[in-house]
Order: C-alpha cells, then structure tokens, then sequence
C-alpha cells in the first residue's frame, strides 16, 4: 500500500509496477509517479509540458 | 550489443519495449534505462555512454530527445531515430519542407511570420484552414478556422503566447475526412508493419484525444506513400499520419519519430515494440561493423540547427 503525497490516500499498487509509471490516486485524481518500488514510493507527476508529445 | 533506452515515463509502450529487450537477453542483448531527467553529457568526454553500440530514444519531451540525439550523434553514437530525422519531424513546418523536397504529396501548407500576413495566406487559401504550431503534439493548439472572425481570434490568441514559434504560422489546407476518420501508419525501416484507422466525431482524431483505432490493410498504395515519407524525414521508426481524399488520393498530414502505439497493437494484432527492436538492435549491429549512423544528416533548417 503506498500513500499519495497530495491527499494522503491509499493506493493499492500491483507487484508488478515500475518506477517512472505514471498511476493516478483514486482518491484526489492527481498523477502520480512511481519513483521507487521497494518499498513503493509515488511524487506527483510532472505537468505536461509544451513540448510533451510523439 | 548494450542498448541505452532514453525515456521519460514508463507508458505501456516503454514496458513492451522493454520486455522485447528483455526476451532477446539471450542473444547477447542488454539494455539500460535512461532517464532523461538524469541524463548528463560531458561534450569532451562521452566515458560511460560509448558503452552502447545504440540508442533507443522514448523521451516525451521533444527538446530533450532531439539534443540528446544530438550530442550522441556527435559521438558516433547511433540512435533511434536520428537528431536529424527529430529535427525534421519535431518540426511540421520541416517535416513539410522535407516532404515538398521529396515531392511526396502533402495538404497545401502557407507559412507567415506576422498576424497580418498569416491571415492573408489564410484569405488566399480559403476557409476553412487548419493552424499548427511548428512545435508540439497530440493536437495540442492545433485550430481550425472556419471563417475570418474565427481566424482573426486565433492569430490574436498565438500573438499573446510567450514561444518565439507560436509567432511562426503554419497554415494547412483543412482536409475533410471521408468517414470521419484518417490513417496512422507505422514504418519500421523500409517496411509498413501496421496501420490503424483513427475515427473520431471530432475533426482532431488523434488517439490522446478520444480518436478510435481500428485495423487499416497496408495496400501497396499505402505502404508506397508512407515509406516515401519515411525516406524524406529520413527513415527509421516513424508513425505516419495519412489523410484519404477523393481525388487526391493519399495525402501525408504528419510524421511522428518518437511513436506512440498503445491503441494500435490490440486493433492491429501486430508486435510493434518487437519489430521496433529488431530494427534498433539491427542499427547497432551495422555500427558495429561499419560505423555508420543511418541518416545522419542535419536538415537544412531545424531548432537543432537554430540552437547551433
């Protein structure tokens, strides 16, 4: 179970997440990143940026 | 053969290319990854990253990839895809210069430096028209103006944006699409592998904006067209957006060089992460023996040679 950094919620995270996935809190919407998995650890998302794309 | 993989954030993408990376373990193959948030270049010392005979670049953001690829470049270092093939395709209106170069069909495009002269090439063309900015995706401020007052809105609106480019005014010829819909075809060196139609009761059918994918047959007409667009950014592993028209025929609208391709492979059924590394791990191998880095040529004009 990790927290969200914004709203302190709980999220349930599958064994298989990887750091830098993106989940997003069930609780508050934000995005969140996956910056550690042992033990999981989540910071909010950058925001998309103006170059951001394909 | 160590392959380096730039990337931004881990999307479904990432994780299938990394499983295909993963499955050729056995053949020798190693992979790390890059985070492009970490990554450093020292112009005179390249030290730990001569350790790859290739990179693959997934960065999301496209400065960051384009000088990366750079700076590898430089090195001897190829990537996937190319600075060169970045620069020309990060840029629509290079991505169109390269296209015209090449005489491969494309909407009719204008391009004007100041409001007053962007809104008479649109007078000119004849509404409606579709504005782009030359810098950016998955249809973000991409407008169409169906009149003149609504055209006079957004030239106003682009003034006020800080980016120099937003001032750069790219105008394209507003296609309608039969069906609603258009094509994304994906090229994997000098092969269509796949290709999905994108509808959308919108006119922007982008997938990141709600545009439904479903399979599209690579015809020989299809497959042509977009392997010579391919060829005029400069090749490599490139997602080709192709409009359909009545009596033109193909037209290729843009040419993408970091693919997305989470909603293609279900509709498709085809392995494009897989196919995607055997084209990198291809790269690497002739590196290896010839030294050569595929394409590697700087467009005539691009924010790679800008910054230069």
């Amino acid at each position: 179970m990790a927290t969200c950094p914004e709203c302190e919620g709980a999220l349930a995270l599958g064994g298989d997440v990887q750091t830098g996935e993106i989940v997003v809190c069930g609780d508050c919407g934000v995005d969140l990143e996956v910056v550690g998995t042992s033990p999981v650890a989540l910071a909010l998302a950058p925001h998309e940026a103006e170059d951001w794309g394909e | 053969m160590k392959i380096g993989v730039l990337f931004s954030r881990v999307r479904v993408e990432e994780k299938w290319l990394f499983e295909a990376l993963e499955k050729r373990g056995p053949d020798g193959v190693s992979y790390d990854r890059i985070d492009d948030r970490e990554a450093k270049f020292n112009l005179d010392a390249p030290g730990e990253w001569l350790n790859y005979d290739v990179v693959l670049e997934r960065s999301i953001s496209y400065g960051r990839g384009l000088y990366a690829c750079q700076v590898l470049n430089t090195w001897g270092i190829p990537t996937v895809n190319t600075a060169a093939v970045a620069a020309t395709c990060g840029d629509k209106l290079v991505t169109s210069a390269a296209l015209q170069a090449a005489g491969v069909p494309q909407p009719n495009v204008r391009v004007a430096f100041t409001p007053e002269s962007a809104l008479e090439a649109i007078e000119e063309m004849g509404y409606p028209v579709v504005l782009k900015p030359v810098i950016g995706s998955w249809g973000r401020l991409v407008a169409r103006a169906n009149d003149r007052e609504a055209a006079e809105a957004i030239l106003e609106h682009r003034e006020a944006l800080g980016n120099y480019q937003h001032q750069v005014y790219y105008i394209q010829e507003y296609v309608h699409k039969p069906n609603s819909r258009d094509i994304r075809a994906f090229v994997v060196g000098d092969e269509t592998i796949a290709a999905i139609y994108r509808t959308s009761s919108h006119w922007i059918t982008n997938t990141a904006r709600g545009g439904v994918g479903t399979n599209c047959p690579v015809t020989p007409e299809l497959n042509a067209i977009c392997l010579a667009a391919a060829k005029a950014v400069g090749g490599g592993v490139l997602a080709i957006d192709v409009l359909e028209t009545a009596d033109r025929g193909f037209l290729i609208n843009e040419v993408n060089h970091t693919m997305e391709f989470h909603s293609s492979v279900p509709a498709t059924g085809i392995d494009i992460a897989d196919k995607v590394i055997d084209y990198v791990v291809e790269v690497g191998k002739k590196h290896d023996e010839d030294g050569s880095i595929p394409n590697y040529k700087l467009p005539v004009t691009s924010a790679a040679g800008a910054a230069q």
